[in-house]
């Protein structure tokens, strides 16, 4: 048998109770407890990524989570799924490795600001230019929290952390605007406070085919409470959802939004079609294949011995 | 040794053509000039005509242009190393007859082109001058200007006519290597040979025909350490990699590349080292095991992603392509300076397999091998190659391809469950489970570089730490017991014994045969198995009264042997083994192997 990595391996369409296997519940993909402290804004984004699997009837073989390293990529460990804990801010070079090589996954990364954009940053954006397929959601804090209150690449000027005690002087990053101009496909905003906005971009991301990117607001309660507050009504914020007629395939309107004072809007601000990397490869392996085909492997590397005699 | 020696004409007496067995022809020019295609087209020609050869060249690290040489051994019996000294020196330039008279054997025969170079009288004593305008013989046979490429085929052509090469076969090999472009380039390098092949050298020299070689069993097959590597990882059933351009490495990726999609495979090319070993890692966990590799600096850069693959102990061929260091150190010269970062390079106890290929046929069997150890133990494992067999063309016999690809697609059937650290195999081995698996008591694996428990979570348990850590070095010691011993070449008892690996296998061997034919009692032993270590080499050892470690790398702070000799030093406990060590960039010549074992033992004399 030649070994495509684009067939779909026969073995995942026979898993042993095919007939009509029910969506599965929070209980049966929840695993440890997590480790966030009480009222981080991580523990809703999970409990929205539960939700997703369940109503998009994901079963546990067909989806893979994978994180960096940071207090959100914890993340994996609190998913009853297959799932890795890579190393710090290569998740999407690791992710990439595995959406490539098994199309029949969905790929989910979580992670941080400090993980996606610090030292992160090369992957994020040679990911996002490549369309890669899979689904990137950071949840940015805007700062350190793994490591107790440093500055994070996306700290807002002036805020005082142990490594700039008299506030942050370093310009921040701009996440949106940061995918937007690496290219990314799908550049989508939300804020953890708001659970059924969290879904919506969730499920619209999952349903984008290539690399789909969320920044997801989440507080962080310990080291810089109150943060997003200008971003919620129960905090006496607004909540301001991308304008109907913003026009998402508009790169330069998108970019427009992304550069808004906080709180600015949330919702979809960027999405167009462009071949995935994966497709690419896949043209490029179904246009060699037809080149050889019915010959074993070991009669396609024959024929190039053949030539080095 | 050749049986009959090149020697010019005598004056007076008519030409003759002499049988020899072997030769070594060094072509000098600059990279632009195609003498690597003239070297590529003898090592060809004599795989194709059963006999054996060597090649190898320098190549300057500049952009474009700079002098370099290509150096091919063809032997009628056994070739062992390049050679020390050159029988036949052709020279294009004044710097390559300038920079390469040394490496000519004193007799041997110096063919330089009379339109650049202005042959020297002091040399002429001891070298045969043969000058021919070779540029403007081109010119004259094929059009076009001096600087015009060509005169490559037609020495080619000058050097078939001086060893009665099977011009048939040439004329096939040209053919083949400019088919698909442009077909009057093809007849145009044809009329370039003919022309150096009827250049009537016959007249003014000695000209030799080789005697018959051995017959060969099965058809040899001719590549360099890069490409061996390239189908060996093909045939073991690789899909997958991912990597980063460095020289010397970037051979295997662009092979992979292009090679990958026909056996439904990819190879990423990434925005950097990281990404590249991190890409690999990825796929390996979704099951495909995956290969990256690079050379040098790259190899520090990949050292943090690695030992995650081994706590996480996912499996992962890493190939090291050793260049001279440390950092940006000699991209294009040879090194065998990295064994300490392919068995240590991590920080915490990262225990790794390393395997040093001896030959260019042993990186084809090495990458095999080496896949089928990653997957049986789920470890990373580099293969430390280096520049002198990356670039080195060898002949050898053609594999059984058939018996030998295999197909290693992982097995996707849900299993009842599944602990990926298992602590209850006895030798740490447990068949992975990945993603696409159902895993019918819904707990499911998460792979991890925190210390963790059998299911994967994280764990600050002193007990488990100790436990995980035993476990991943158990792996690699059920490795060793099943790892076999090499064999001593030569006597196994005697008062030397060289150990050598990678590159210089065939030269410290050709220095064994050389050694014993002046009655000294010198044996051999090339290690591939670097780590883990075979078990027992103690009983190899205790049958020599010197134990010489040969490598090229520095001969360390304290002394007494570079790293593989540090790390036999380490398990052995034995000052018997000692280091003979160079940092020059280049390969070993036999001569140097000898003279410092005698220095050496000359020295514990004293």
């Amino acid at each position: 048998m030649s070994q495509t990595i684009s067939t779909t391996p026969a073995a995942t369409t026979a898993t042993a109770t095919t007939a009509e296997r029910k969506p599965l519940t929070k209980k049966e993909l929840a695993a440890d407890h997590p480790t966030w402290c009480p009222g981080c804004g991580d523990f809703s984004v999970l409990a929205l990524y539960f939700k997703l699997i369940e109503k998009a009837k994901l079963h546990h073989e067909k989806f893979t989570t994978i994180a960096g390293i940071g207090c959100s990529s914890r993340f994996p460990y609190f998913v009853q799924a297959h799932g890795a804990h890579y190393i710090h801010g290569r998740a999407l070079a690791f992710a990439s490795g595995v959406s490539i090589s098994r199309p029949d996954q969905h790929v989910f990364v979580f992670g941080g600001d400090g993980d996606a954009f610090s030292i992160g940053g090369n992957h994020f954006n040679h990911t996002a230019r490549k369309n890669i397929k899979m689904t990137y959601v950071v949840m940015d804090n805007w700062v350190y929290g793994l490591t107790k209150k440093q500055t994070s690449p996306t700290s807002p000027l002036g805020f005082k952390s142990k490594t700039d005690i008299w506030g942050a002087v370093d310009q921040p990053i701009n996440p949106m605007k940061q995918a937007i101009s690496a290219g990314a496909t799908f550049v989508a905003r939300t804020t953890h406070t708001n659970p059924n906005h969290v879904l919506q971009m969730m499920e619209a991301a999952m349903a984008h085919d290539g690399f789909s990117f969320i920044e997801c607001l989440s507080e962080c309660v310990e080291f810089y409470e109150g943060a997003f507050d200008a971003s919620n009504p129960r905090k006496g914020g607004v909540f301001n959802t991308v304008p109907a007629d913003h026009d998402v395939t508009d790169e330069a309107a998108a970019y427009k939004l992304a550069g808004e004072a906080f709180p600015g809007h949330f919702g979809v601000f960027y999405k167009v079609n462009r071949p995935t990397k994966n497709a690419k490869e896949q043209e490029i392996i179904t246009n060699y294949r037809s080149k050889v085909a019915g010959q074993k492997d070991w009669q396609i590397l024959q024929k190039t011995f053949d030539r080095l005699k | 040794m050749s049986e009959a020696t090149l020697t010019p004409q005598t004056s007076g007496g008519a030409p003759k053509k002499a049988k020899i067995s072997e030769a070594v022809i060094r072509i000098a020019g600059n990279s632009q000039d195609g003498i690597q295609a003239i070297g590529g087209f003898l090592a060809r020609l004599a795989g194709r005509s059963e006999q054996e050869v060597m090649t190898f060249m320098t190549i300057p690290s500049t952009i474009s242009g700079g002098p370099s040489i290509f150096q091919v051994r063809i032997g009628s019996g056994e070739v062992l190393s390049a050679g020390d000294e050159a029988d036949v020196l052709l020279a294009f330039y004044q710097h390559s007859y300038e920079g390469h008279i040394n490496s000519l054997k004193k007799g041997g025969i110096v063919l330089y082109d009379a339109d650049h170079v202005e042959p020297k009288e002091e040399w002429k004593k001891d070298y045969h001058h043969v000058g021919i305008k070779i540029s403007s013989l081109t010119v004259e046979a094929i059009g076009g200007t001096a600087k015009d490429k060509g005169k490559n085929i037609f020495s080619l052509g000058l050097i078939a006519r001086m060893f009665d090469l099977n011009v048939p076969k040439l004329e096939k090999l040209v053919e083949e290597r400019f088919t698909g472009k442009d077909p009057s380039i093809a007849k145009t390098a044809l009329m370039a040979f003919h022309a150096g092949y009827g250049y009537s050298v016959d007249t003014v020299m000695n000209t030799f025909q080789f005697v018959e070689s051995r017959k060969h069993e099965t058809a040899q097959v001719v590549m360099n350490g890069n490409e061996a590597i390239g189908y060996g990882l093909i045939a073991a059933g690789v899909r997958f990699g991912a990597g980063y351009p460095i020289t010397p490495w970037s051979d295997i990726m662009e092979l992979l590349r292009r090679e990958l999609p026909k056996y439904g495979g990819t190879f990423i090319q990434c925005e950097d080292e990281i990404a590249s070993v991190s890409m690999a890692i990825g796929a390996s966990y979704a099951g495909k095991l995956a290969i990256t590799g690079s050379s040098g600096p790259g190899i520090s850069l990949k050292s943090e992603a690695i030992g995650w693959a081994i706590n996480a102990e996912v499996p992962l061929i890493i190939c090291d392509i050793q260049r001279g260091g440390p950092s940006t150190g000699m991209p294009t010269n040879i090194e065998q300076s990295d064994l300490f970062i392919a068995c240590f390079g991590s920080h915490g106890d990262a225990p790794r397999v390393v395997l040093g290929p001896s030959s260019v046929e042993d990186c084809f069997y090495t990458a095999i091998e080496a896949v089928n150890i990653a997957n049986k133990y789920n470890v990373p494992v580099i293969i430390l190659s280096d520049q002198a067999i990356a670039t080195r063309i060898e002949a050898f016999a053609e594999p059984n391809l058939e018996k030998l690809c295999q197909d290693i697609s992982p097995d996707l059937s849900p299993v009842a469950d599944h602990k990926p650290y298992d602590l209850s195999t006895p030798d740490g081995t447990v068949k992975r489970v990945v993603p696409g698996t159902q895993i019918l008591s819904g707990k499911y694996p998460i792979a991890t570089g925190l210390e963790h428990d059998e299911m994967g979570h994280p764990t600050g348990s002193p007990k488990l730490h100790m436990a995980m850590t035993a476990k991943r070095r158990k792996k690699l010691q059920a490795l060793a017991a099943a790892l076999p011993l090499p064999k001593v070449y030569g006597p196994p008892e005697g008062n030397v014994l060289l150990i050598g690996w990678g590159s210089t296998d065939g030269t410290i061997r050709e220095a064994v045969d050389r050694a014993r034919a002046a009655g000294d009692s010198v044996s051999s032993l090339t290690i591939r198995h670097l780590n883990p270590l075979p078990n027992d080499l103690e009983n190899i050892f205790s049958g020599f009264h010197h134990v010489f470690v040969v490598e090229t790398n520095d001969e360390g702070i304290y002394g007494y042997g570079g790293q593989l000799c540090s790390l036999l030093r380490a398990r052995y406990c034995d000052p018997k083994i000692r280091g003979i060590n160079k940092t020059d960039g280049l390969t070993w010549k036999v001569k140097e192997v000898l003279e410092r074992t005698k220095i050496l033992l000359d020295a514990k004399k004293a």
